[in-house]
């Protein structure tokens, strides 16, 4: 945790990037180098997406940004954009599995947060109806996660994130699980929440539509050592819908983006039976 | 399942498969204790060699206020063995949880304690503690060891994610240990209990035996010595009966209780059709 970052007041000017990486990389214990180095500048309110093959280190690149895991070598800069009150996180993170504690309701699993805190629980109260609200997960606040569909409970662990009122949201394949018509709805979900709560978003995925459908910025990375092959600006309105999906724009923007994905992948085969 | 005959559409199978549960052991029981009577009867064996089933039984009404409070007797210890084998089991687990240094000095000894058989070390503590003590002690020996290695296993089985978030969201050691750890290890402590309560019943009787004839014991086990050396036979069955009684009433309570504790949320308390 040492070397992680942590945001700090003096972070708080509104006009730098959200997060900053330089010469981030990151070795196994093996001796295996797995991600990097990378650069890059995330900008505030910007939905970015790190897609590679699996094992490209870019959930590694996440948990670091979070400082849930510290880099080898380089620097990861986290910047807030205001100072923050009791129960306010500047960062969430969402894994790949709901990770919600079974023996808690609905309600508590969103509640931990806060109440880890120390949130008066009048307010805990407030907010987390709120929140629920806002994930369409009102009604079933006092179930227990074994009793929700797989798409209830990855919202129950979007409504988590959002409930400390993050400048960042970090997910890690969040809806690899999810059936494809869920999964559709719950994308439409997050876009609106990212419109309407002004996060910044870093999405990893492996899925070339998904990204292309939510972020304004896809980082195409390479298999591993992940680094980054190319970006793209996807360009959309930030407010999409079926209409965008069904667009031969979307399917073009797709095939771009698959074609880096693939090329990126080769050239790292090649360059290792070169080695070889 | 497929020997079940089909029912009528309104009979659901799983009912008639628990009532099946219920009622073979029962008949099972009954069908015992007839074959029983009728070797004691047709051999005429005689009762202090094996006596019938009524005999026990009518015993164990006759003899009730003396085995009674020997049942007490050793409830009592088997209580106190198992309190203090729950709290001890529990409480070190969570000291070799946050310090690897103090596990691996001790835990070797632990085993070490368990794997030495209580019989042996009984006769030992009886020269060293006063009696009371001493049956107590040897039923936490016995009981301490399933409780401490359950809830070590359950300590570090908490998910690798949840404990990110909680360090994500700044959780103090204590509450990740109250909030995460403890709940997510409760169906592995509840199991070493479980086994704990049986083993502490074991310990008791085994330090009552040991003390035996020496001691000034009143426990059930000291029943059962005392009267296979006064021949009674009879009253030595009756006193093994409640014994069995005594350690399925244990058992039963536990499960009752790791039941009303997970049933909301836990695998195992589910049902298989859900």
């Amino acid at each position: 945790m040492a070397t992680s970052p942590r945001p700090s007041a003096a972070d708080a000017d509104a006009t730098g990037p959200a997060i900053e990486l330089r010469g981030v990389t990151k070795t196994y214990r093996t001796g295996t180098l797995a991600l990097g180095p990378v650069d890059l500048d995330i900008d505030r309110g910007e939905f970015v997406s790190l897609l590679g093959p699996s094992g490209c280190g870019k959930s590694t690149a996440l948990r670091m940004i979070a400082g849930l895991a510290a880099p080898s070598s380089g620097r990861i800069e986290v910047g807030t954009a205001s100072p923050r009150g009791r129960g306010e996180h500047p960062i969430s993170f969402v894994f790949q599995e709901p990770t919600l504690m079974p023996w808690a309701s609905i309600r508590h699993n969103v509640a931990l947060p806060l109440k880890l805190a120390h949130v008066a629980s009048a307010e805990i109260a407030r907010r987390v109806d709120d929140v629920l609200a806002r994930v369409d997960l009102s009604e079933f606040a006092e179930a227990f996660p074994r009793e929700l569909s797989g798409g209830m409970k990855m919202r129950t662990s979007l409504a988590r994130a959002l409930v400390t009122r993050p400048d960042i949201l970090l997910m890690d394949e969040p809806f690899a699980a999810l059936d494809e018509i869920t999964r559709f709805r719950i994308n439409d979900d997050l876009l609106e929440l990212w419109r309407e709560l002004q996060m910044t978003v870093v999405f990893v995925t492996h899925s070339v539509f998904e990204s292309v459908y939510l972020s304004q910025r896809v980082v195409v990375m390479t298999p591993r050592p992940g680094r980054i092959a190319a970006t793209f600006d996807i360009d959309a309105p930030k407010e999409r819908g079926e209409e965008f999906r069904l667009s031969a724009d979307y399917a073009a923007q797709c095939r771009e983006v698959s074609r880096a994905l693939a090329s990126a992948s080769e050239g790292a085969l090649s360059t290792r039976e070169a080695q070889a | 399942m497929s020997a079940l005959p089909a029912s009528r559409d309104d009979a659901s199978p799983l009912s008639a498969r628990a009532g099946l549960r219920v009622a073979l052991p029962i008949v099972v029981l009954i069908a015992a204790i007839v074959a029983w009577d009728l070797v004691v009867r047709l051999n005429q064996i005689p009762p202090y060699v094996l006596p019938g089933p009524l005999l026990v039984a009518s015993t164990l009404i006759q003899d009730w206020p003396v085995l009674f409070g020997s049942l007490l007797t050793t409830l009592w210890t088997t209580l106190e063995g198992f309190v203090a084998a729950a709290v001890g089991g529990i409480a070190l687990a969570l000291l070799f949880n946050q310090s690897r240094l103090l596990e691996y000095s001790l835990f070797p000894y632990a085993v070490v304690l368990q794997v030495t058989p209580v019989i042996a070390i009984a006769p030992l503590l009886l020269i060293y503690l006063p009696q009371e003590t001493a049956v107590i002690v040897c039923a936490w020996i016995v009981a301490f060891f399933p409780v401490l290695s359950n809830t070590t296993l359950g300590l570090n089985s908490v998910d690798r994610n949840l404990t990110g978030l909680f360090r994500l969201y700044g959780a103090s050691r204590w509450q990740t240990l109250l909030r995460l750890k403890l709940p997510a290890a409760l169906p592995y402590i509840l199991g070493g209990l479980r086994i704990a309560g049986g083993l502490s019943l074991i310990g008791a009787v085994v330090a009552e035996i040991a003390a035996g004839s020496a001691g000034a014991g009143s426990g059930l086990a000291y029943r059962i010595a005392e009267s296979g050396y006064r021949l009674n036979i009879p009253r030595m069955f009756a006193a093994l009966l409640l014994l069995s009684t005594a350690g399925i009433v244990i058992y039963l309570l536990l499960a009752l209780l790791s039941h009303l504790l997970l049933r909301r949320w836990h695998e195992s308390a589910l049902g298989k059709d859900n």
